[in-house]
């Protein structure tokens, strides 16, 4: 799947990255607790959460995670998107809650970190 | 490749800037050739260390020290300390306050985590005086 299908699945829109949509991801995470997406050191390209703050990216940057999804409508600050410049990670929001969210990537081939 | 020595301090009650000395460790270790997988465990060990020490103490500092052969990380802090380390090392025992769990941490999960992508963890702890924990990973 691509970035680009994941926003058009998620009917969501781009909030940084508009350069990197062909960009390639396989799996995907989705909490709003940090610690549990730093549980699992297998590659991880997609995190969903419906947390608002600089950790969410900087967990992505420690996983190298390719892309965060915003669910529920929620937007991230300037600050944020800054650094996801800086870390070369593409944001997406979307108004869909957590569950649907994972519910139609996962029904869309998307796959969690243990490949299951 | 000679020994390399880094040093960051990681400010107190400072949660926008908190994981920045985890991500030039990170930045740093990709230059220097790491494996992307040893670079991910060291930057996730470090980052829980490290927001450890902004939420649970009062800030500290991170020494590094880089070998071809492992890679060795000593954080401290002059926090509370650590009454039980016993179970401060179990999945899911947290201390963390509401307004940190609203942050996305306090899952208890964060010295689990360490230990798990460590090759050798140590924790130091003196009530009162602060805490020490030290980490190698080996570049197998
Ligand atoms: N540097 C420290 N100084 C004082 N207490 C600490 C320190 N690090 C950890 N602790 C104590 O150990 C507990 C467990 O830490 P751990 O990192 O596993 O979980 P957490 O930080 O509460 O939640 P999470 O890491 O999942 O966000 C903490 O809740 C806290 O009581
Ligand atoms: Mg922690």
């Amino acid at each position: 799947m691509t970035v680009k299908e994941i926003v058009e699945i998620l009917e969501g829109t781009i909030v940084y990255g508009e350069d990197f949509l062909d960009r390639e991801v396989h799996t995907a995470c989705g909490s709003d607790m940090m610690s549990d997406v730093l549980a699992y050191v297998k590659e991880q390209a997609v995190l969903l959460t419906g947390l608002v703050n600089p950790q969410v990216v900087r967990t992505a940057e420690m996983m190298d995670m390719k892309c965060i999804v915003f669910v529920r409508g929620k937007s991230p600050d300037i600050g944020m998107i800054n650094l996801a410049e800086d870390r070369d990670i593409v944001l997406i929001k979307t108004d869909l809650e957590m569950f649907t969210s994972c519910g139609r990537l996962y029904a869309k081939g998307l796959r969690g970190g243990s490949g299951k | 490749m000679e020994e390399v020595k880094l040093h960051y301090d990681v400010n107190a009650y400072d949660f926008i800037c908190a994981g920045e000395a985890s991500g030039k460790l990170k930045r740093s270790l990709k230059d220097l050739g790491f494996d992307a997988t040893l670079i991910r465990k060291v930057a996730i060990a470090v980052y829980e260390a490290e927001i450890n020490m902004v939420i649970h103490a009062e800030g500290g500092v991170i020494d590094a020290t880089i070998t071809p052969e492992d890679i060795t990380v000593v954080l401290a802090d002059k926090g509370p300390g650590i009454p039980d380390i016993e179970l401060a090392m179990k999945e899911g025992y947290s201390t963390a306050p509401e307004n940190v769990r609203s942050l996305g941490f306090g899952a208890g999960m964060g010295l689990p985590n360490i230990k798990k992508y460590t090759d050798e963890m140590d924790i130091e702890t003196e009530i009162g005086v602060g805490t020490t924990i030290t980490l190698k990973i080996y570049n197998k």
